[in-house]
């Protein structure tokens, strides 16, 4: 694994940081591969773009919504004073034509001189009465009418014949008391009589409302104790209005505006749900089903390279791509590519909402926004150094720890404890003063970003409110503008961790690209020769090999011979090219000259898989796998009877062991069950012989096992040697002995051949090798 | 997990406490904020208001922004105090107590999980830590402020929260439920995917080999059908998790409003406007409150997999270790390189046999002492108890004529250079490595070149970059096995012990240099008293003594002619390796 696999992240690490070498190029493979989803990519992108319009709009509904509300709650001012005129007017008019219904008899001269007459010829009337009519009517000249409103019962009744007004009898005293309240100084409508006020208060039609004579009453009666600096007041009167009024200036929530608003935000939400979800889901499967298809690609792919290109990477390096780089594209995939479009979306339409509803606005907002964000990365650009410090010290320590637990023996044995200490407590005290920054740091970015949001919204506010007073804009926008405001900042940050993903996945991108465009394995279909029936003929004819790309001959000029049965042995000192003359008889390398020969017939002529299944291998590195004993026994072999299974066991001796498990045959060989090494080796060899192949390999087999146990084993692969052309490779001379032929190799070709003995005799380079085993034994002896 | 905070010192408690009360202040100044932007909503919404105040407003509301922010960073700054405090505490308590293990405790733990603990884990806890402090105190702290400020307002909205937290619970619960053993699963089965994959890469030509490529990549392919479908169900549930959270934050402000706009409607006039007023800050409150339930469950999130984290630490933390220290003794007087077996048994704590039984053998000074014997039959236990590595169940063993469990471990370890099987060397220098350690005498420094050239290591070392002062790469991955062997064995001679330890260290080396290394050692550390472990009979069969191991028990005793005619196990040995004539 690389070492940025084993210690993820860290603390609050910004994003991967790895930057991809070609960030176009590896997406646009990336999308190439996702071919076959694309439309359902295209439908989760719409979806995106869906729920991110329903976002936007949402809030502009709500505050439809909330103005709604806002009308309904606000009296209208204007209409209460539109209708204190109308009564006002209605009840002057009113008046007017009641006094003129009144004194319309005594303006009259004809009339009134008939009314003078009748006073004064009265018999009822005493002298003193007729005599104060009398003296008004000379005050008349002054007084007007008021001078007769004083004069004695008797002659009133008289003066003020009953008048009919609109169905309403006015009898002498009302008109006397209407005339007296309306003709003084100050008209005084509480002392009209109730005929009078009838006749003034009469209902009124107000925009096909009707306000009731009483109702004018008590609204005028209001109205008239208000003092216009008192809101309170104001407002109180306001809920004493009459109802007729009160309907009138009040005309309440709209409820059926709110109820509309309401659905059409149920629908937004619902609406927005379904997308989101429709959105989420699908890319879900997309991109499961393309991490699954990369998965299995890779794992194909594993198998179509040369085995010469595992010579390049380790183990590690292809695992991580198997699985970290895989999940990483996946998850960038999943994540990325959607928030992205949903914060592009929510940028651009925030910003384009804005700009249609309020330039000068807008021009604040953003402004805002930068200006928090110019500061933001201003901090994250100093605070880098922070995090690369606390990597590379958390990486330091903990390669100081791995070190020394693994060195615990030797640390104690030296008594370098204390050194170790120290050398620990430094490590440590740095590492807690790096941390220690770049958790600020890190811990600084949220709040951050909450004050740009207030921030922004302040702006707006002071602005807006400033546009508002001077009745440039109306208050709606400004609460739109809140909102816009939130919409805007919030993508930024996630567009900058979208990027950040996009880049991390195009790193992980590369890496199994690479992999995946490795150069494979020359295909083999056409190839038509088969091998039948191997007698166990093995040429090797002036061969010739060297590295791909190291341009360095391993292989010289190589040549031998094997005939049917017999014992080849290999040896020679490390990177002599034992294994790799193997390597070359397998095919696993594809030899650069000369001939390798089955029965006469070249194995460059043959399919690989023909010449893998002319032989039975055995490696010095013991393979099994987690899975039961008799699936590592038969492997891939098909057609095999548990017969032959339990007789390849006896034969390696392995049996009765196995037998003694607690599950026999299908125990499954996982940690808990521990098999020394010589038990491993007998089950490899055992699926040797179960696999059943004319020829045999032995490549290091016994190496790691002791010498005990090796001989143990020996009996094993005698039995396994018996009847089969076999090459081993040892390391120990003791074993190969009694081989047909010895090649032995020094440098990649050949400098000795022979048996044992006829190559001790020789006393060339294989006797050196094999007395340097004895010679302090010479010595003592 | 509660215990870890125990770790915690004096003084991070006080960054605590500082950030407790800033805590405070945010969340304070926080829920304030909302009552300013709603005074600026009314005043700009009332005509005839003045700018002086809606700047007013705006002014204190900025204020409040710059306190929270200012609050947000003296918090951010004490918890990242208190975190890396307490990392640091807990790495350096984990490093000091793993370097009190002994082997039996190593092996209890595996090297490679107590480095996770000390790392990884470390690292777990830390984020909890740090994250999980401001949140599991701010959270319910603003869930409490706002619900106070909301109390007592009409029961209407209060019950549209109440649904709205219940809801929210609900759906999150679900998905938890739903997608969390999927969770747990899902490691299990990319686990089984590496392994398949590791399978097929470490077994490429025994893959190739028996035609298996199909073979294998159908195993892979069920290992990833399964994974896949795991994870599409987990990611399917997830799907409607941020949908639905998203969707119950909308539905309640909507019904805030629509709630609002009923009982506005059916209020007085006075009523109204507050009403409305309150409606507004309502609608704020109540997400804080919805938001604080959400971070709440966030951190319940967390919390399983830092435990856990937080647990193993303190599995490591909580193990004594079971050699104790001696009260110290230099040894007999005028013995020196002494080594004595009496008896000795040992078995694994729990274990039902012994791994070795009654072992009894001397040592002199001076003196060679051979072991020998199949893998796994207790060799390099038995040279393993001399330094204290394990503590002998029965018996005794001596060093000098005294018990080694009298010796302090470092007054013991002087006495001893030590050579393990596998070249342990450092990061480091040619000489730090050489002369790693402390032999409570002399400079070693001063010995390096000395032992580098017993060690028969002078010639490629003189050719390094740097010589004496070259690189070792970590792990000594720079050099090759015979060459680390030689300087691992340059360290103990270093050391000028009393007491040699080779635990099967020439292995490594070939015949060639094999010997002529032994024979300078004999030379020079003629007075230091060996204890090999060898595989080859080569290596050994001049040795003083050479004792015969056999599952646990001493088959053999005697020097090699004399094995060669007594010992039946000694006999097979030995002809496995060499013919009758070479070992005549």
């Amino acid at each position: 694994m690389k070492k940025h696999d084993q210690y993820p992240g860290g603390p609050a690490a910004p994003g991967r940081g790895e930057k991809p070498k070609d960030l176009i190029g590896t997406w646009k493979k990336l999308l190439a591969y996702c071919r076959k989803y694309l439309p359902v990519l295209i439908l989760a992108l719409i979806c995106a773009v869906g729920s991110t319009v329903l976002t936007l709009a949402g809030p502009d509904k709500l505050s439809d919504m909330t103005d709604t509300i806002t009308e309904g709650v606000s009296p209208d001012i204007e209409k209460l004073q539109q209708i204190g005129t109308a009564v006002t007017e209605q009840i002057s008019s009113n008046t007017q034509s009641l006094i003129e219904a009144i004194t319309g008899p005594l303006t009259d001269q004809e009339a009134f001189s008939q009314k003078t007459m009748q006073i004064l010829s009265s018999q009822e009337l005493t002298q003193e009465e007729k005599l104060a009519f009398q003296q008004a009517l000379a005050q008349m000249e002054q007084q007007g009418l008021e001078a007769l409103l004083d004069l004695p019962e008797g002659v009133l009744q008289i003066l003020f014949s009953p008048v009919e007004v609109r169905d309403v009898t006015l009898s002498w005293s009302d008109q006397v008391q209407t005339l007296a309240a309306l003709t003084g100084e100050a008209p005084d409508l509480e002392a009209l009589p109730e005929t009078a006020l009838s006749l003034i208060y009469t209902d009124l039609s107000f925009e096909g409302a009707t306000i009731s004579g009483s109702d004018q009453q008590s609204l005028t009666a209001l109205m008239a104790g208000l003092d216009p600096a008192d809101e309170a007041a104001a407002l109180d009167v306001i809920d004493h209005l009459p109802a007729s009024v009160y309907d009138l200036v009040m005309t309440g929530i709209d409820m059926d505006r709110i109820v509309d608003i309401g659905t059409l935000l149920i629908c937004f939400y619902v609406l927005s749900f379904l997308l989101s979800v429709i959105q989420n889901w699908s890319m879900a499967s997309v991109t499961q089903r393309v991490s699954k298809t990369m998965r299995s690609d890779i794992s194909g792919k594993i198998n179509r390279l040369p085995i010469g290109y595992y010579d390049r990477t380790t183990t590690g390096d292809v695992l991580s791509r198997v699985t970290n780089d895989v999940d990483t594209i996946g998850q960038s995939l999943n994540q990325s590519i959607g928030s992205l479009v949903h914060a592009v979306v929510l940028l651009l339409g925030s910003l384009l909402m804005m700009l249609i509803t309020n330039v000068t606005l807008t021009v604040t907002a953003v402004l805002a926004t930068a200006i928090g964000f110019v500061f933001m990365f201003a901090i994250m650009g100093r605070s880098q150094k922070y995090f690369v410090r606390q990597q590379s010290c958390l990486g330091r320590i903990n390669g100081y720890i791995e070190e020394i637990y693994s060195g615990q023996t030797v640390v104690k044995a030296y008594n370098g404890e204390d050194n170790a200490r120290k050398t620990f407590e430094e490590m440590n005290g740095q590492l807690r003063s790096a941390g220690f920054k770049a958790q600020c740091l890190s811990g600084l970015m949220q709040p951050l970003m909450t004050f740009i949001g207030n921030f922004g919204y302040m702006a707006v506010c002071v602005v807006g409110g400033a546009l508002a007073l001077e009745g440039k804009i109306k208050f709606g926008v400004i609460v739109a503008f809140i909102m816009y405001v939130r919409y805007f900042t919030q993508p930024l940050s996630q567009i900058a961790q979208s990027m950040q993903m996009l880049q991390s996945a195009a790193a992980a991108g590369e890496r199994v690209f690479a992999f995946l465009e490795a150069q494979e394995m020359a295909d083999e279909s056409h190839k038509t020769k088969k091998l039948e029936n191997v007698q166990g003929y093995v040429d090797f004819d002036h061969v010739k090999f060297g590295y791909e790309g190291s341009g360095r001959i391993i292989i010289h000029d190589f040549s031998a011979a094997a005939k049917p049965g017999q014992k080849i042995a290999i040896v020679g000192p490390t990177g002599a090219g034992k294994t790799t003359l193997v390597n070359l008889l397998m095919r696993f390398h594809e030899i650069q000259g000369g001939q390798i020969r089955i029965d006469g017939v070249p194995t460059q002529e043959l399919r690989r898989e023909d010449v893998h299944a002319q032989f039975c291998m055995v490696l010095q590195d013991t393979w099994l796998f987690e899975g039961t004993v008799r699936e590592n026994l038969v492997y891939s072999t098909p057609n095999v009877s548990d017969e032959k299974v339990q007789e390849a066991c006896r034969a390696v001796g392995l049996d009765h062991f196995i037998r003694t498990l607690p599950h026999g045959y299908d125990t499954v060989l996982n940690d808990q069950v521990s098999l020394s090494q010589g038990q491993k080796q007998q089950l490899t060899i055992a699926r040797a012989m179960i696999a059943d192949r004319p020829m045999l390999i032995l490549d290091e087999a016994t190496s790691s096992v002791d010498t005990r146990t090796e001989q143990k084993i020996q009996e094993a692969m005698d039995k396994l040697m018996e009847d089969r052309t076999s090459f081993v490779i040892a390391h120990r001379l003791s074993t190969i002995k009694n081989s047909d032929l010895i090649l032995v190799l020094k440098d990649g070709d050949i400098i000795e051949s022979g048996t044992h003995n006829a190559l001790l005799e020789k006393g060339g380079f294989y006797a050196e090798l094999y007395n340097s085993q004895f010679e302090q034994g010479e010595e003592s002896a | 997990m509660l215990k870890i905070l125990k770790y915690l010192k004096k003084k991070d408690w006080l960054y605590f406490a500082v950030a407790l009360v800033f805590i405070v202040c945010q969340v304070k100044l926080e829920l304030t904020m909302p009552e300013y932007m709603s005074e600026i909503t009314m005043l700009v919404q009332t005509p005839g208001s003045e700018m002086a105040d809606i700047l007013y407003n705006g002014g204190m509301m900025l204020l409040c922004a710059l306190g929270s922010l200012v609050a947000c960073v003296i918090t951010a700054v004490c918890s990242a105090r208190v975190g890396s405090d307490l990392a640091a505490e807990l790495r350096g308590q984990l490093f000091h107590k793993v370097q009190s293990f002994s082997m039996e405790e190593i092996g209890r733990f595996s090297t490679a999980s107590l480095i996770t603990r000390s790392t990884n884990d470390v690292t777990q806890v830390l984020t909890l830590i740090v994250m999980g402090m401001q949140l599991l105190i701010k959270a319910p702290l603003t869930a409490a402020y706002a619900i106070y400020k909301i109390a007592g307002k009409s029961w209407q909205w209060t019950a549209a929260t109440a649904i709205a937290v219940v809801v929210l619970l609900a759906v999150v619960g679900i998905a938890i439920v739903l997608a969390l053993p999927k969770f747990k699963k899902m490691q299990k089965l990319t686990d089984n995917l590496n392994r398949v994959t590791r399978e097929n890469l470490t077994g490429l030509r025994v893959v190739r080999a028996y035609n298996a490529e199909s073979y294998q990549e159908a195993k892979f392919e069920r290992a990833n059908q399964e994974l896949t479908q795991t994870q599409l169900f987990s990611q399917h549930t997830m799907a409607f998790l941020m949908p639905s959270i998203q969707g119950v934050m909308s539905g309640l402000s909507l019904s805030i409003y629509w709630i609002g706009a009923v009982l506005i409607n059916a209020a007085g006039m006075l009523e109204k406007i507050e009403l409305f007023s309150e409606m507004v800050v309502f609608s704020t409150y109540a997400m804080q409150v919805v938001m604080s339930f959400m971070m709440l469950v966030i951190i319940f999130m967390m919390l399983p997999r830092a435990s856990v984290a937080a647990a193993r630490i303190h599995e490591v933390l909580d193990t004594e270790p079971a050699i104790e220290d001696g009260h110290g003794s230099q040894g007999q007087p005028g013995m020196t390189g002494e080594v004595e077996f009496r008896n000795v048994s040992f078995r694994y704590p729990d274990a039902e046999e012994d791994v070795l039984h009654d072992i009894s053998f001397t040592a002199h000074k001076g003196q060679t002492v051979a072991l020998i014997g199949a893998t796994g039959c207790g060799k390099s236990t038995v040279i393993n108890m001399v330094p204290r590595f394990y503590d002998v169940t029965e018996g005794q063993v001596l060093v000098d004529g005294v018990d080694v469990k009298d010796y302090t471990q470092t007054q013991l370890r002087n006495k001893i250079g030590y050579v393990s099987q596998k070249a342990t060397l450092f990061t480091g220098t040619v000489r730090t490595n050489v002369a790693f350690g402390d032999n409570g005498r002399a400079d070693l420094g001063d010995f390096v070149e000395e032992a580098v050239d017993t060690a028969q290591a002078r010639e490629f070392v003189e050719k390094l970059e740097g010589t004496y002062d070259g690189y070792v790469a970590p792990g000594g991955t720079n050099l090759s096995g015979g060459q680390k062997q030689r300087l691992s064995i340059a360290r103990a001679v270093c050391r000028q012990p009393e007491i040699l330890i080779f635990d099967d260290s020439f292995s490594a080396l070939d015949y060639k240099t094999d010997r002529i290394l032994r024979q300078t050692l004999a030379e020079k550390c003629a007075d230091a008293t060996e204890l090999i472990v060898a595989q080859r009979i080569g290596t050994i069969r001049d040795a003083d003594l050479i004792i015969v191991l056999d599952e646990g028990r001493i088959a053999g005793k005697g020097t090699h002619q004399e094995l060669m005619e007594t010992c039946e196990v000694y006999r097979q040995i030995a002809y496995s390796q060499l013919s009758k004539e070479e070992l005549a």
